[in-house]
Parts: structure tokens; C-alpha cells; sequence
């Protein structure tokens, strides 16, 4: 029966050594100074820092089922978002370099994401206007839609 | 009452024998769009968008409506077999009496969609407001719904991709079709298609809310013959076709 005691007893102390090792693991990449993090607009996120660190993953991920399956379009957690305020000033991007905004923590953390095979890096800008006319060189342009009706 | 899951069908039996081609009245409006919505209100059941072609004001020789779709939905607009078209013209002959009829073939938006029953994960969805979808982000690329779509309307990205339009994430190995520009619509907006017919000043193509009997489409459903695309299918299309 002691011993039984004993092992609990040490099970709980490794609980709670665990738990306290594991902290300033999770803190390890917003201590660590990488280079790419001061890419941002602003001077807030769209949550506290130590909330956007841990749980931008699942803000994402709820909110792209939000937006796709359900067509809310609430701007707040938007990939798109994301982009336009962390996007570099040199590349202009969040995902070209190897310390762009999205890249440098996650290199670091060993994560990989495919977002950016399908999701621009790089916020709306005027190159659309250039990739316009090329598009469609026999039609009215989009835009004066109505125009003519 | 038969049990058919289609109660309109009868009637669209009935007036695709009405002589085709009628002209929309001018009193029609064709810019009636549905009433706005908050962006934090998901799409809803209370609309269906749907979209009314009239083939006899197509226009030989004309692609505003597949240049605007490839344009805003950033695709290359080469329409090789492995290429994605999300419209296409199609030109169909009457054999016996030679009258041709330009046909904008795009994603049919079924209620009863082939392409969702077949698929393995779920990706090939239907919002609430009738708009199929792919959800890539679970679509395993396995081309199921290609086959099972009777219209061809969904492509499959064979190359990896760059310089996409950020409201229209698309990438390799997914499976893609037709959204109605979902982004635009989710704005208020009408699918570029549509918008570069009328800017054109065809005005073939009409999008509204069929559930709206106040919508613009809606009226001009139920005064002008329309027909489905193999409409024996059963699959209830939100894209109807006139003059045909
Ligand atoms: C195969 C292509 C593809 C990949 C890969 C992909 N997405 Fe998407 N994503 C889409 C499409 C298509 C939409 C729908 C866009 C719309 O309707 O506006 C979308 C929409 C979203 C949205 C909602 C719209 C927005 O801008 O906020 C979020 C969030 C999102 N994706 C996050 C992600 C994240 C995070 C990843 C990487 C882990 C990812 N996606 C990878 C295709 C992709
Ligand atoms: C309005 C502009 C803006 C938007 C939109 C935005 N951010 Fe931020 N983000 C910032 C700013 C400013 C900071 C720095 C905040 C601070 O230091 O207090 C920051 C900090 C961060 C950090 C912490 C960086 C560090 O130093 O450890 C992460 C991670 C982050 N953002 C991710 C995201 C993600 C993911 C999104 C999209 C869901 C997003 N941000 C959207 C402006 C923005
Ligand atoms: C402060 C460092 C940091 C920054 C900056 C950062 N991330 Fe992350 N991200 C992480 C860490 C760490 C993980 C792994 C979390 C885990 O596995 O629990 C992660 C995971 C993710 C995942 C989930 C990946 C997967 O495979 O499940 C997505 C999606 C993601 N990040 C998107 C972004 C985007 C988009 C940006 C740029 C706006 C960004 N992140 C910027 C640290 C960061």
C-alpha cells in the first residue's frame, strides 16, 4: 500500500514538473527573437498576443468553415487579414522568404503549412489592374459593368 | 400527388412546349439583387441563387462571360483537356431544321447534387443558398464528382499555381467548378459572368433568388418557358436555360 503511495506521489510531482516544463517550451518561439516578427501593421492584433500565438491554428481553421460552408464573412480572423497586415516590406509578402511574418516561427517550430499553394501571400493590390487588360483584350473591362446597359 | 421531390417539375415540363425565344419584356429589370446581408449572417435557406439564360440572346462568336470568369477567378483561360473551364460556350445544332443555339454551360447548382452524393470526404458541399461548392480544404482530388456531374462543369488542377486572386484561393490537386463567384454574391455583387453580358448589352444571363417571387429572376421564370439541361435527371438546377 505504501508503495502505491509513493508512486502516486511521484506521478503527481512529474504531473506538475511536466506542466511547468512544458510552459516555457510553448513560450520558446515568442521568446526566441526571430527575425520576420515585426512585419505588422498597426499596433494590435486581431486578439492579445499570447492568444494569437498560441491559437491562431484553430482561429483559422474555425473560421475558414465559417466562411466557406457557411458563408459568414466576418473579416476578424480572415486568412486575408493576416496577409495584408503581416506581409513584408521588403518581399511584400507573408510567405516568400525565410523570415517572412508566417514563415520565420514556423521554420523555426518545424511546421509546415500548403496554405499558400492555393491562398495569396501577398495582399490585393494594383497589379490587378495590369493583369486586367491582358485577361481580356476583346471585352469591356469588368469594372464599367452597367455602364452601357 | 405523385411523390416526386420536385413539385415544379410538371409545370417546367409543361412550359418547355411554349414556343421558345420569347424576349424578356422591357419592363423587366435586370438588376434586381437580393437584399443585402450582414457579414457576420451566414448564407441561408430562405434564398436559392439561381441563374436564367436566355440562348437566343447569346451572341455568336462573343466570350464576355468566359473571359470575366476566367479574369476574376484567375483562371489561364487555355481550354485544354487538362486546363479548368468554369464556363464554357457550347454550340448545339438542331439536326433536322439547322437552328444553332449558343449554350454558356457552366456548374448547373443542382438541389440534388450528383457531385455532393458521391463524394468520399464531404468536400463537395452545398451552402444553404444553393451554391455548390468544392471545400478544398478537404477535397482529396480523387475526381469522383467529375464523373458524376452530367454538365462536365468541374475541372481538376493538374499544375501548382501562383499569383492567385486573393478572394479566389485555388491550388493542385483539387477539384474546382463554378462557385456563382461566391465572394462577389456574398457582397452583394452579380457572378462576373453575368455582369460582362450585361456591360456588354446581351443580357443573355440573369442571377437572382428564386425563393425572392419579388426577384427579377424569379418573375421571369414564371412568365417565360425555361428548361433545365437534362432536366430528366431529376437534379433540380439553380441554372435554367430559355430559347432552347
Ligand atoms: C487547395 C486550395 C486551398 C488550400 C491548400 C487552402 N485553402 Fe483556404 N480556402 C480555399 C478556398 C477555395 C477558400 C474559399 C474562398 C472564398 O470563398 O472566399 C478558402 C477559404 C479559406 C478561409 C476563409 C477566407 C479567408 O480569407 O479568411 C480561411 C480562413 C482559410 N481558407 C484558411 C486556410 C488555411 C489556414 C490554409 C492552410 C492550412 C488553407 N486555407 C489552405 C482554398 C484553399
Ligand atoms: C490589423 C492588423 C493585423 C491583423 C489583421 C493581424 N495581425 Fe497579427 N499582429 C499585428 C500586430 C500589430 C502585432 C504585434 C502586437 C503586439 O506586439 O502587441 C501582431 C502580432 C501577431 C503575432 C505574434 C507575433 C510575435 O511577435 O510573437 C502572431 C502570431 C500574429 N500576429 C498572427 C496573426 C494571424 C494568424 C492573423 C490572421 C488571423 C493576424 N495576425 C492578423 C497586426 C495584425
Ligand atoms: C510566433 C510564431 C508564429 C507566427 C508568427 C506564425 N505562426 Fe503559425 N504556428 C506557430 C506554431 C508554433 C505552430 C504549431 C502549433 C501546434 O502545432 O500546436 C503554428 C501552426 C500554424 C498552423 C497549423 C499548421 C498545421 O499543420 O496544423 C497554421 C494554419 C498557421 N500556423 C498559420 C499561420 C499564419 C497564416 C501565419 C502568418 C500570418 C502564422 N501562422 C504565423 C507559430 C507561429
Amino acid at each position: 500500500m505504501a508503495r502505491f503511495a509513493y508512486w502516486l506521489k511521484l506521478a503527481a510531482l512529474l504531473g506538475v514538473a511536466v506542466t511547468f516544463a512544458a510552459i516555457p517550451l510553448r513560450q520558446a518561439t515568442a521568446d526566441a527573437k526571430l527575425p520576420g516578427l515585426e512585419n505588422r501593421k498597426g499596433d494590435k492584433c486581431v486578439e492579445d498576443v499570447d492568444i494569437i500565438r498560441r491559437n491562431h491554428p484553430d482561429l483559422l481553421k474555425h473560421h475558414r468553415i465559417e466562411t466557406l460552408r457557411h458563408g459568414i464573412r466576418t473579416t476578424k480572423y480572415s486568412l486575408k487579414g493576416c496577409v495584408e497586415c503581416h506581409a513584408s516590406a521588403k518581399t511584400g509578402s507573408v510567405a516568400s522568404a525565410k523570415d517572412d511574418f508566417c514563415v520565420t516561427c514556423h521554420a523555426y517550430a518545424g511546421v509546415q503549412l500548403d496554405c499558400w499553394d492555393c491562398h495569396a501571400s501577398k495582399p490585393k493590390t494594383k497589379p490587378v489592374q495590369a493583369t486586367e487588360q491582358q485577361a481580356s483584350p476583346t471585352m469591356n473591362p469588368v469594372q464599367t459593368g452597367g455602364a452601357n446597359q | 400527388m405523385t411523390t416526386s421531390h420536385k413539385p415544379d417539375r410538371r409545370d417546367f415540363l409543361k412550359t418547355g412546349a411554349v414556343v421558345a425565344g420569347a424576349a424578356i419584356a422591357p419592363g423587366i429589370l435586370f438588376y434586381g439583387i437580393a437584399q443585402g446581408r450582414a457579414p457576420e449572417e451566414g448564407a441561408s435557406s430562405l434564398v436559392r441563387w439561381g441563374m436564367l439564360i436566355d440562348t437566343s440572346k447569346c451572341a455568336n462568336g462573343c466570350s464576355a462571360c468566359v473571359n470575366a470568369c476566367n479574369h476574376e477567378n484567375g483562371l489561364s483561360g487555355k481550354t485544354g483537356p487538362q486546363d479548368s473551364q468554369w464556363i464554357r460556350k457550347l454550340n448545339i445544332k438542331h439536326l433536322q431544321t439547322g437552328i444553332e443555339h449558343n449554350l454558356p454551360m457552366l456548374c448547373q447548382h443542382c438541389a440534388n447534387p450528383p457531385c455532393v452524393d458521391v463524394c468520399p470526404t464531404g468536400a463537395s458541399m452545398k451552402r444553404a443558398d444553393g451554391i455548390v461548392l468544392v471545400d478544398r480544404h478537404i477535397c482529396i482530388g480523387c475526381r469522383y464528382c467529375m464523373m458524376a456531374c452530367p454538365y462536365k462543369a468541374r475541372s481538376f488542377v493538374h499544375e501548382p499555381l501562383s499569383d492567385q486572386n486573393p478572394d479566389v484561393p485555388r491550388g493542385k490537386g483539387c477539384v474546382e467548378a463554378c462557385t456563382f463567384c461566391v465572394q462577389r454574391v456574398d457582397r452583394d455583387e452579380q457572378p462576373a459572368c453575368v455582369e460582362a453580358c450585361n456591360a456588354d448589352g446581351h443580357q443573355a444571363m440573369l442571377f437572382g433568388d428564386l425563393r425572392n417571387p419579388e426577384s427579377a429572376i424569379a418573375k421571369a421564370m414564371k412568365a417565360y418557358a425555361s428548361v433545365e439541361v437534362r432536366g430528366d435527371l431529376g437534379l433540380n438546377t439553380g441554372v435554367r436555360y430559355q430559347g432552347i
